[in-house]
This record gives C-alpha cells, sequence and structure tokens, in this order.
C-alpha cells in the first residue's frame, strides 16, 4: 500500500483509471495446453498481467522426506520473470515468492484429492510473464486451471480475486494504480460452485460495511472468472 | 453453471442417453471439476465422480457418461495407475547390483528383481544384460498398497525392445486404438504390416520396415486427433 500521493485512481463518477466501474473486472482469458511437454498447463491473461501455469506429475516425491505417507504433496513454485515488472526482479526465490507459493498451495491441496496418490508429489509451477496487479490471484487461477486439466482429480477449481479499497471507496479487482496507492486489498480463494473460501489475506484496514462489500465484490468476480475457466477446459486448446 | 453445453441428469432428455449410451453423434456432454451433476440419490458415482452432501460431483475434465444408472466421466487426460497383469513397456532408469529400476509411466518407478529379469547377470554385470535406457515390454505381477510395483519379463513375448519405436498414447485412448474385438488394432497391423504392441500404460510399441512404422505412427495421431474431436466436439 502506498497510501494516498497525488494520484486520483477514481473521479466523481465512479469511474476507474483504466475506464472500469467499480465493481467490473479487467477482461480475462484463458487458454490451456501452451506448454506441451507438462501434464496440464494454462495460461491466463487478466488485465495486464500475464501468467503460465504448468502442471508435472503425481510423481515420486524427492528429496524422500518431503513424501507423506497418506497423500500427495503439491510442489509449488511462484515465479515472476525478470522482465515482468518495470523494475527489475532479481531472479531467484524472495520472501515474497515463498509466502505466495505457500499460500497457492495450501489453496489448492483443500481442493485437489492428494489421498489418491501416496507419497508422490504434484508440482506446480507458476511463472508470470507480465504483472500489473493481483499476481498471485492470476497465479492460482491459472494453477487450478492447469490441475484440471492435467486430469488431477479435485472437488472444484480455485478462483481466486482481489477487492480493495482506493481512497475510501471499495472497488472490485485492483489494477496497479490502486494497488500501489490504495489503502487496503483483500485477495481471495473462492470455490465457485459451493462459494466455499480456501484463502484470504488481508493488507491494509477496512470496516466491517468495507469488508463485506469487498466480499461480495469477490463473489460476483469469481463467477465471470469461472465461467471463462470452464470456457478455456471445456473448449480450449489441446 | 452458465453457458456451454451443462452436463447434469436432470437436463438431460432420454433420447440424450439418460438412460442409455449416447448417440456417438451427439453433442459432447463435457464437464470441468467441481460441475454439479445432479441428485446422488438415484445414480451412483463412477470414475471421477463423488457424492458430496448428497450431489454427484464431476472431480476431472472430460465427458460424462451414464451407464446401467452409474454416472462417470471418461476424462480427457489420465495418468497411468498400475494394476497386476498389466502388460506394459518401460524404460530401464537406474539399477543395483540384482535390482533394474523400470519407468512404466506411473507415479513410481517399478522395479524389475534380477529373478524375473530376461538372464542371469554376472555380480556386476547386470547393465550387460538391460542398460539404463532400453525399453523393455513386461508385465506387471504385483502392486503393493504404497503404489509401489514390481514387473516381471517371464512370460510369453516378453523381452527386451531392440527395434521398432515406442509412441505413447493417452491410456484412456487404448480402448479405441484396440477397437471392439481387437478390430482396429487388427486393421492397423495388416494395412501398416507392422508388429503393434499396445502397452496398458499407453505406450505402444511399433516394429517393422520404416515405410510402415512411419505410416503406423500418422494413423495412430490421425485417431487420436479424432478421437479427441469426438469427444470434445467438432465435426470428424
Amino acid at each position: 500500500m502506498g497510501g494516498y500521493g497525488d494520484v486520483q485512481c477514481i473521479d466523481e463518477n465512479g469511474i476507474r483509471l483504466d475506464g472500469r466501474t467499480k465493481d467490473e473486472v479487467r477482461p480475462v482469458s484463458i487458454e490451456t495446453g501452451v506448454v506441451p511437454v507438462a501434464d496440464g498447463s494454462a495460461r491466463i491473461r487478466w488485465g495486464l498481467n500475464d501468467c503460465i501455469a504448468a502442471v508435472y506429475g503425481p510423481m515420486e516425491a524427492h528429496p524422500r522426506k518431503i513424501q507423506r505417507q497418506d497423500r500427495a504433496v503439491l510442489d509449488v513454485r511462484y515465479n515472476m520473470a525478470p522482465f515482468s515488472t518495470t523494475d527489475r526482479i532479481r531472479p531467484g526465490f524472495n520472501r515474497r515468492s515463498r509466502e505466495i507459493s505457500k499460500v497457492t498451495a495450501e489453496a489448492l491441496e483443500s481442493v485437489v484429492l492428494t489421498e489418491l496418490y501416496p507419497r508422490s508429489k504434484i508440482r506446480v509451477e507458476i511463472e508470470i510473464i507480465c504483472a500489473e496487479a493481483g499476481t498471485r490471484c492470476a497465479g492460482i487461477t491459472a494453477a487450478s486451471v492447469a490441475l484440471a486439466h492435467a486430469g488431477i482429480p479435485m472437488t472444484d477449481m480455485v478462483v481466486s480475486v482481489a477487492s480493495g479499497k482506493v481512497h475510501d471507496i471499495v472497488v472490485c479487482d485492483l489494477n496497479k494504480e490502486e494497488d500501489n496507492y490504495g489503502e487496503a486489498d483483500l485477495p481471495m480463494g473462492i470455490l465457485p460452485n459451493t462459494g466455499e473460501l480456501v484463502f484470504l489475506q488481508m493488507d491494509g484496514d477496512l470496516s466491517p460495511d468495507q469488508f463485506q462489500e469487498a466480499w461480495d465484490y469477490n463473489m460476483e468476480a469469481a463467477k465471470v472468472i469461472h465461467e471463462e475457466m470452464v470456457r478455456a477446459l471445456k473448449g480450449g486448446g489441446e | 453453471m452458465k453457458g456451454g453445453s451443462v452436463a447434469r441428469l436432470d437436463n438431460m432428455s432420454g433420447d440424450n442417453g439418460a438412460d442409455g449410451p449416447r448417440r456417438s453423434r451427439q453433442a459432447p456432454l463435457l464437464v470441468a471439476p467441481g460441475d454439479d451433476l445432479g441428485d446422488s440419490g438415484e445414480y451412483e458415482a463412477g470414475h471421477g465422480v463423488l457424492a458430496i452432501n448428497g450431489r454427484l460431483r464431476a472431480l476431472k475434465q472430460g465427458r460424462m457418461n451414464n451407464r446401467g444408472g452409474t454416472v462417470s466421466i471418461e476424462p480427457r487426460r489420465t495418468s497411468y495407475v498400475p494394476r497386476p497383469s498389466d502388460l506394459v513397456i518401460g524404460y530401464i532408469e537406474g539399477c543395483t547390483s540384482n535390482i533394474w529400476f523400470v519407468d512404466i509411466g506411473a507415479p513410481f518407478n517399478a522395479i524389475l528383481p534380477m529373478s524375473l529379469g530376461p538372464s542371469k547377470a554376472e555380480f556386476g554385470g547386470i547393465r550387460k544384460v538391460l542398460d539404463i535406457g532400453d525399453a523393455i515390454l513386461c508385465r506387471v505381477q504385483e502392486v503393493e498398497e504404497n503404489h509401489s510395483s514390481v514387473v516381471t519379463m517371464k512370460g510369453m513375448g516378453l523381452r527386451a525392445i531392440r527395434a521398432g519405436t515406442v509412441e505413447e498414447i493417452d491410456p484412456h485412448l487404448l480402448g479405441r486404438l484396440i477397437g471392439r474385438g481387437g478390430n482396429n488394432l487388427r486393421q492397423l497391423k495388416e494395412e501398416t504390416e507392422c508388429r503393434v504392441v499396445a502397452g496398458d500404460n499407453g505406450r505402444v510399441w511399433l516394429d517393422g520396415d520404416l515405410d510402415g512404422i512411419i505410416n503406423a505412427r500418422d494413423r495412430l495421431n490421425a485417431l487420436l486427433t479424432e478421437a479427441k474431436i469426438e469427444e470434445f466436439g467438432g465435426e470428424v
């Protein structure tokens, strides 16, 4: 959160810098099968975000100490390409990517039937090619489609979307300026068929009413994104 | 669920396959993980379907089938899970002094003990019999609870593959390759004059002269493309 600053992210008519209303989602498109050598893969373009997820496995878990006798482990690696933002990102794992990898694995573990593959590992690689805002949400959503594309049994897919607060106004699906200069954001991982929540983070402060409003925006946005996920899986590429 | 062809038992007319196998020309009923397939009271959950709180839910992406009151999903992609007596084609991945480790396309490598191998080897000479990278035609002898498996090369026709090529297809498409009563496979063998051995793990050994192998390979790819189009819509 970058504080108020001088940037006016939303005008008096409620129109945002990119022309959206406060409850509108950025354009989303998803395609599957973008990494032919992977067991499953997906690419999501969400506003200016561009993210590829690839799934390999189930395979034998190595090193052996990470094996679980009763279930598979999800080995998630979230990474931002050095050229994905205006400031070059130093290649390799950092605190942020470790944290996002962890929360992504935990969100996905709640839907994947890991108990069907004891002692195995399912490797999920998430690569951010171009970052605008909400890359963790794009990553989780792409990984979810890639897992489904790989034929991994799942009780539902995880849709992740973030709403937040800019100049005391709650807006849906933050863009870069809103993420940088806004006061709060609330990324959520939602199971669209049941409305259950598998992941929630909050950065900044929201009043109970604002929290409810952001929650409602996320739930509505999840339906829109889920439709695109299903379209990609049912009629998508190879 | 909005948009697309939604596979729900209560949306399906009798003609649409709720009471029996669907006609092949009908639009496929595609599902994605989490899709609600209807009430679990009347129907049994088959492959790729789970009953949760009285509702049937799809676990995989694929085509829904309803045969004999059992709802199942023919998945678009599958990984091979070994079962005893499966005929499989594997690659030697490693060895110790008396065991080979074989990649059979499953989550775990299988083991091939020297006692079940093609011949005995002198101490330290195991790689003279089967070396790393060799392809073998073998049979799954045993699968343990923890998914590790043992394969054998003792049996008729089981051998090291020294000629031809090995192609890979999704294991769930094997039925389509083999055809009813083995018709498709027989036709493929006759027309290409190749030896064709389809392993249960989706690996297919093609052996013959070069033109025959290329022809068989093209036909295999055409068959798979056709299968995908048929499963997921479009004209064949």
